[in-house]
C-alpha cells in the first residue's frame, strides 16, 4: 500500500482523475442548463459521439486540435437546436426521444467513421499547458496544473454557470421556467426561447464533451463514450442540479476511476480481482446518487412539454 | 397548433421515406447459384486493427485464394448489441448463406439456439472451443498464448526500466490467453509486468488512462489487445514507448514505436472448413490457429530497427514453442 502513497502515484492519481472528470463534467453541465429549465436530455450520449466524430475528423484532415474542438462545439450546438425541435417544438415524450438522439448519433458517427476515415488514425491531440508558479506547488502543482486546455475550460465553467444561473436575468428566465412555466409565460418569458437556449448550451458542452475526449486520446473509435454520457446525466441527478453538484460528481467518478486504474498498474489489485474492482467508479456513484437524492427535488417541470393555455 | 401538426406530417412521411430507402440500400446481391456464400457477424468495426478486422481479413483472403467469382462474402459489423447480432445471424441463415460466421465469444447463446433451427446451414463460432454437439457447428480459436510469450520475451529484452504494462480488455477467451503467455514470456526473461483489464472493450478513455499509469510507472514497453486499445498506442506514440500489438498488424497506427504484432490468419483453418463444407461435413469441427500451423504469425514492423540477439530469442522461442520445447505456461 506504500507504493501508492509515493510522489508519483499521488501525482499520477489526482491528474488523472482530472482528465476522466472533464468529458463528464463538461457534458453534465450542459445537461444541467437543460434539466433546469425542464427538459430532459437522454440523448447526451449520442452528441457526445456525433460532436466527436468530427472533431476527430477535423483534427485529422486539417491537422489542427483546435479547429477540431471549434467543429465538435458547431456540432453539438446543431443538435442540441434539434434537441429542441423534437422535445419542445414537436413536445415529444423526453425519455423515449433522447433514447433515439442517443442510437441515431451512434449509429451516424459509426457509419460515417467507416465511410470517411476507415481505419483508426492517430491524431495529435490538444497542447498541453503548464501554468507558470502554480504548477511548481509540490505535488498538486504538477498534478493540476499541468493539463491540456479543455481540462482547464471544463472547470472554469463551473463558476461562470453560477454566475448566469444565480446572477444573470436569463439564469433567473431559466430557474423559472423550470419550476413553474406557466407563470413565467404568463410575465412575458419566452418558455420555448429559453428551453430552446438551454438545449443548445447542452449539445454545445455535449459536443465539447466528445471533442474533448478524441482530442485528448487522440484517437477515434466506435462507440468510444462507452456510457460516459449516461454517468454525465445521473451526475445531474447527484449534483442537485447545481454546477458545484455536478463538478463534485464528476470530481468522485473521475477520481475512483483513477485511483482503481493507479492500484491495478501497482499491482496491489489482482487480474482475479480486477473485474469488481471495474465495478467500484459505477457503483460507488449510484450509493452516492441515493443518498443524495433524498435530500434534493427536482426542477418541478421537469419532462414536462409547455403549451400555452393548457 | 397547426404549424407543429404540419411539421409533425413531414417529419412522419421523411422517417418513413428514410426507412424505405435503408431497407432498399442493403449490400448482398442475390449472386449466382455457384458461389459459396459466406456471412460474418462481428461485434466491432471491420477496420478495427483488431478482433472484427482479423476475421474480415481471412475471408476476403479466402476469396483472393479461390477466385471473387467462387466466394461471396456479406458482412455484419458492429453489433456488440446481442439483439441485432441475433437477428442478422438469423437473417443470413434464412438468406440460406452457405457458412455463417458469429465472431465472438458472445454471440454463444445466440448460436447454440440459431443454429437448431437451420440444420441444413454451417455455423462457425469464434474465438471458442465449443461446438454445443450440434452437427452444423464448428468452433474456431487462437493459440493466442504462443505468440503472446514470443513478445514477451523480447519486450523483456527490450526493456531498460524492468518495467512492462499491459492494456486489457475484460479476460476472457484469447485476450486472457495473449496476456497470460506475454507475461509468462516476459517474466521468464526477468521483468516485472502489471497487468490492467480495464472491463470493456469500447473504453478508450479507459484505455488510454491505463497506459497513462503504466508510463508513470516508469514502463518503457507495453502492450494490449481488443479495439479500445488504440488509445494505449496513442500514449506509446506520445511517450516513445515501446508497443506489441496482437490480433492486427498494428505497425500502421504507430510506425515508430510498434516493434511486432502477433497477426491472427484465421484462413488457415478457414479454408479447410470452407472446403469440408463444400463435400457435405456441416461443422463439429474445432479448429485452432498456431505458430505451428501457421495461423499465427509475428509480423515485424520493417520501420522499426530490431536489435539481431532480440530476433534470435524470438525465433528460438518460436521455434521451442512449435516442437513442444518450449511451454508458453498457460
Amino acid at each position: 500500500m506504500s507504493e501508492l502513497l509515493t510522489q508519483t502515484a499521488i501525482v499520477a492519481t489526482v491528474a488523472a482523475a482530472l482528465r476522466l472528470a472533464m468529458p463528464l463534467l463538461l457534458a453534465g453541465l450542459g445537461e444541467m442548463y437543460g434539466q433546469r429549465s425542464g427538459v430532459l436530455n437522454l440523448g447526451v450520449e449520442g452528441v457526445m459521439l456525433l460532436g466527436g466524430f468530427f472533431a476527430y475528423w477535423t483534427a485529422l484532415e486539417l491537422e489542427n486540435a483546435w479547429l477540431g474542438l471549434l467543429v465538435g462545439l458547431i456540432v453539438g450546438l446543431i443538435m442540441g437546436f434539434l434537441n429542441g425541435v423534437i422535445s419542445v417544438t414537436l413536445k415529444a415524450n423526453q425519455g423515449i426521444s433522447g433514447i433515439g438522439v442517443f442510437l441515431f448519433g451512434l449509429g451516424l458517427s459509426d457509419l460515417l467513421f467507416q465511410k470517411i476515415v476507415g481505419t483508426p488514425r492517430l491524431i495529435d491531440p490538444l497542447a498541453k499547458v503548464e501554468i507558470p508558479l502554480l504548477k511548481s506547488i509540490p505535488v498538486i502543482g504538477e498534478a493540476v496544473f499541468t493539463q491540456r486546455s479543455i481540462v482547464y475550460l471544463a472547470f472554469l465553467l463551473v463558476p461562470l454557470s453560477m454566475w448566469i444561473l444565480n446572477k444573470t436575468t436569463f439564469g433567473l428566465n431559466i430557474r423559472a421556467v423550470g419550476e413553474n412555466p406557466a407563470a413565467a409565460d404568463s410575465l412575458g418569458v419566452s418558455v420555448a426561447r429559453t428551453r430552446y437556449m438551454t438545449l443548445m448550451i447542452g449539445g454545445l458542452l455535449a459536443g465539447g464533451a466528445g471533442a474533448g475526449i478524441v482530442l485528448t486520446t487522440g484517437t477515434f473509435q466506435q462507440n468510444f463514450t462507452a456510457g460516459r454520457g449516461f454517468i454525465a446525466i445521473a451526475l445531474v441527478y447527484f449534483g442537485a442540479w447545481r454546477p458545484i453538484g455536478v463538478m463534485l460528481g464528476a470530481l468522485l467518478f473521475g477520481f475512483v476511476e483513477a485511483l482503481v486504474t493507479q492500484l491495478k498498474t501497482l499491482e496491489l489489485i489482482p487480474v482475479s480481482s480486477q473485474d469488481l474492482a471495474n465495478m467500484a467508479p459505477a457503483l460507488i456513484t449510484v450509493l452516492a446518487l441515493v443518498v443524495v437524492s433524498q435530500r434534493f427535488k427536482p426542477p418541478a417541470a421537469l419532462t414536462r412539454p409547455f403549451s400555452r393555455g393548457g | 397548433m397547426k404549424r407543429t401538426k404540419g411539421i409533425r406530417r413531414l417529419v412522419v412521411v421523411f422517417a418513413a421515406l428514410a426507412l424505405v430507402a435503408g431497407a432498399c440500400g442493403g449490400d448482398d446481391e442475390g449472386g449466382d447459384g455457384d458461389a459459396f456464400r459466406i456471412a460474418i457477424v462481428a461485434p466491432s468495426a471491420s477496420n478495427d486493427l483488431a478482433f472484427s478486422q482479423s476475421i474480415v481479413d481471412a475471408i476476403t483472403a479466402i476469396q483472393t485464394e479461390m477466385g471473387a467469382d467462387a466466394i461471396e462474402i456479406a458482412v455484419s459489423d458492429g453489433l456488440f448489441v446481442e439483439a441485432d447480432a441475433a437477428a442478422a445471424l438469423r437473417g443470413y441463415a434464412e438468406d440460406g448463406y452457405d457458412l455463417v460466421i458469429g465472431h465472438g465469444s458472445q454471440y454463444g447463446a445466440l448460436l447454440s439456439e440459431i443454429a437448431k433451427d437451420f440444420p441444413d446451414i454451417a455455423f462457425a463460432w469464434g474465438t471458442a472451443s465449443d461446438t454445443f454437439d450440434l452437427p452444423n457447428v464448428s468452433a474456431y480459436t487462437a493459440a493466442a498464448d504462443e505468440g503472446g510469450y514470443v513478445q514477451g520475451v523480447m519486450a523483456s529484452m527490450l526493456s531498460a526500466s524492468g518495467n512492462i504494462g499491459v492494456v486489457g480488455p475484460v479476460d476472457v477467451g484469447d485476450a486472457s490467453l495473449y496476456v497470460n503467455g506475454f507475461v509468462n514470456g516476459a517474466t521468464t526473461m526477468g521483468s516485472d509486468v502489471a497487468v490492467n483489464f480495464i472491463g470493456s472493450f469500447s473504453d478508450v478513455t479507459l484505455a488510454t488512462e491505463a497506459a497513462n499509469a503504466h508510463v508513470a510507472n516508469g514502463a518503457d514497453v507495453m502492450t494490449g489487445t481488443a479495439q479500445m486499445v488504440v488509445g494505449a498506442v496513442g500514449v506509446a506514440d506520445q511517450n516513445n514507448v515501446l508497443w506489441f500489438g496482437t490480433q492486427s498488424n498494428q505497425a500502421s497506427l504507430a510506425d515508430s514505436i510498434v516493434v511486432s504484432s502477433q497477426v491472427y490468419k484465421w484462413e488457415v483453418v478457414l479454408s479447410g472448413l470452407v472446403d469440408s463444407i463444400k463435400d457435405g461435413t456441416l461443422g463439429g469441427q474445432v479448429l485452432e490457429i498456431n505458430l505451428a500451423n501457421g495461423g499465427l504469425v509475428i509480423e515485424y514492423n520493417g520501420s522499426y530497427d530490431l536489435p539481431a540477439d532480440v530476433r534470435q530469442a524470438a525465433d528460438e522461442a518460436v521455434a521451442g514453442i512449435i516442437d513442444g520445447s518450449m511451454s508458453t505456461g498457460t
